[in-house]
């Protein structure tokens, strides 16, 4: 591992794989590509962002090449092409999550924004002096300040569910501050932090019995899980390009086209509306009332790009291979000695929060780096977690579909280097 | 283990990790400054006491990585007892230091912060180093109760 490599030695895997890894890291440019003077680079960072394949790359290169021009305006050739290619990427996001029509799919710049549209859109409409928000212990700070933000200004209460030892929720608890006051209920699908899935269906059963909206942050959701909004019946599901294999500054907000359709707009500007004099304006129809000025088009398109790609390998033999790499790097971090997992649910996405006695995470990313190993230290935008597990911050690696057990390995190997310098 | 890591994690940088030098409240403190990572999260208080142009006493509490911990031990066990120009003079010099700026100091004349010297290798490691010197900065100058690296 400390030598100078192209790429990592792999062996035969011994579990039966779904997946061609090899072949797909062959289509992933950056996997390639030394760090550190040489060094192969072992990328555990996913949850963060994902990197991007060729078709991914090659796309983007394409629409400015053959296509670029700007969307929902001229007449000329070219501003057909894009807005085509556009609008066909928004039928791509709504078959991959399962949405009932493209009306419901708004391209935002990433989950927060997502977020922060139904806050201030949905959220000042909707929410008054009173109401209460519920989400739940484990949320990142994008789904916990937008919130904030909201109840300051109408004087709403923000409720948090807890979570248990193991990172998990709390259902009874979250049953329990369920109230006719409650106005919406917001929680990710899985926790960036710690990997948890929440029993999203449970909850937004739940949620709507009470008579409460439901928004799921699906950032971490969407790179792992099948998603079928119209199947969970959750009113808003917002995810971000970058952490599925497509572009950053790219996002979608799903909402259900009623829900939607009542909201005011968010952001004024081109696009966006009908008609505009100074006396009066009126707002274009879904989804462009929620796209004002002109759009991430090369974004967009390479989201679809991602989305196409993941499809064509399979959600679920990705959630397979990704949940192999999950079990076998967790077993083999508690057999290093002062390791221990923060965020031991039964149910976890492919993320490993782990603290080592005696050593601040900080450092170990550091010195992981040197080997050419990429995992992310501190807090993952989650304090609040951080102080119910009372620990200031976590290293965290994080798993994607092109990663391999050898990969695994090396952290092994560079938590050991971590070891000798600090023990 | 590369030569960079080593010349960051020096024997200086990791025993003062290990063992703090004094890594406590100060009793009577005349000021007490909150220094954040919020990228990192790491957190430290500086007291120090500060007589007349002497700083007295200085103790920290907090938490955060090898560097930012023994940055802050190092600087406590250099500076007690120094004067406030002394105090500012090292600041600067420490600063240097840490982003690689050439110094007028010797590496003799350094002392233990020499130990630092690695750290301008790693620039994602230079607020770490830097956090304790500029809270206790902070501290000295008497303008704020909490000091951010952002």
């Amino acid at each position: 591992m400390t030598t100078a490599t192209g790429t990592l030695p792999r062996s035969a895997s011994l579990i039966q794989d779904f997946l061609d890894v090899d072949r797909i890291r062959d289509d992933f440019p950056i996997l390639h590509h030394p760090v550190r003077g040489g060094r192969a680079l072992v990328y555990l960072d996913n949850a963060a962002t994902t990197q991007k394949p060729r078709q991914v790359i090659d796309r983007i290169v394409r629409y400015y090449s053959e296509e670029n021009s700007n969307v929902h305006r001229g007449v000329h050739y070219l501003s057909e092409v894009a807005t085509d290619a556009y609008e066909k990427a928004r039928t791509t996001v709504k078959r991959f999550i399962g949405a009932s029509d493209e009306k419901e799919i708004v391209f935002t710049r990433g989950t927060t924004e997502g977020i922060n549209l139904v806050a201030q859109s949905w959220g000042r409409k909707n929410v008054g002096a009173g109401d209460e928000i519920l989400i739940t212990a484990i949320e990142h700070h994008s789904n916990i300040v937008p919130w904030q933000l909201l109840c300051e200004e109408k004087g709403a209460r923000l409720r948090v569910a807890p979570v248990n030892d193991s990172g998990e929720l709390v259902l009874e608890e979250f049953a329990r501050l369920l109230t006719p006051r409650t106005k919406l209920v917001a929680f990710g699908h899985a926790s960036n932090a710690l990997g948890t899935i929440n029993p999203i269906r449970k909850m937004i059963g739940l949620a709507h019995a009470a008579g409460a909206v439901v928004l799921i942050d699906g950032a971490q959701g969407v790179p792992h899980l099948h998603i079928d909004v119209r199947d969970l019946d959750c009113d808003f599901y917002a995810f971000s390009g970058h952490k599925v294999y497509g572009p950053t500054g790219t996002g979608v907000l799903y909402g259900k086209e009623a829900i939607l359709d009542a909201m005011p707009p968010w952001q004024g500007g081109g696009d966006m509306i009908l008609s505009v004099s100074f006396e009066k304006t009126t707002y274009n129809a879904l989804p462009y009332k929620f796209e004002a000025g002109t759009p991430n088009i090369e974004g967009v398109v390479g989201l679809a790009a991602a989305l196409d790609y993941v499809s064509a390998i399979g959600i679920d033999a990705i959630a397979t291979h990704e949940q192999d790499l999950l079990h076998y790097a967790t077993k083999r971090l508690l057999a290093v000695e002062g390791v221990r997992i923060i965020g031991t649910a039964a149910e976890k996405a492919s993320v490993i929060s782990f603290v080592l006695e005696g050593v601040h995470p900080h450092d170990i990313g550091t010195i992981l780096d040197q080997e050419g190993i990429a995992i992310r230290t501190g807090h993952h935008c989650a304090q609040p977690l951080m102080m119910r597990f009372n620990v200031p911050a976590t290293a965290r690696a994080s798993f994607a579909m092109y990663n391999t057990r050898e990969e695994a390995d090396a952290l092994i190997v560079g938590l050991q280097k971590v070891m000798e310098l600090f023990r | 283990m590369t030569e960079q890591l080593r010349e960051l994690y020096q024997q200086v940088i990791l025993d003062h990790n290990r063992n703090p030098r004094n890594f406590h409240e100060l009793e009577h403190a005349t000021k007490k400054v909150d220094g954040y990572n919020p990228l990192c999260g790491d957190h430290y208080t500086i007291y120090v006491e500060i007589d007349g142009n002497t700083i007295k006493d200085i103790g920290f509490t907090g938490n955060g990585c090898a560097i930012s911990k023994a940055s802050a031990s190092v600087m406590s066990a250099t500076l007690k007892g120094s004067t406030i120009a002394e105090a500012r003079q090292l600041f600067d010099v420490f600063h240097k230091l840490v982003t690689g700026e050439p110094g007028s100091l010797s590496t003799a004349e350094l002392g233990r912060l020499a130990a630092f010297s690695g750290v301008s290798e790693f620039p994602a490691r230079v607020k770490c180093a830097s956090l304790p010197w500029h809270t206790l900065n902070s501290a000295i100058e008497g303008d704020k109760e909490t000091v951010s690296t952002e």
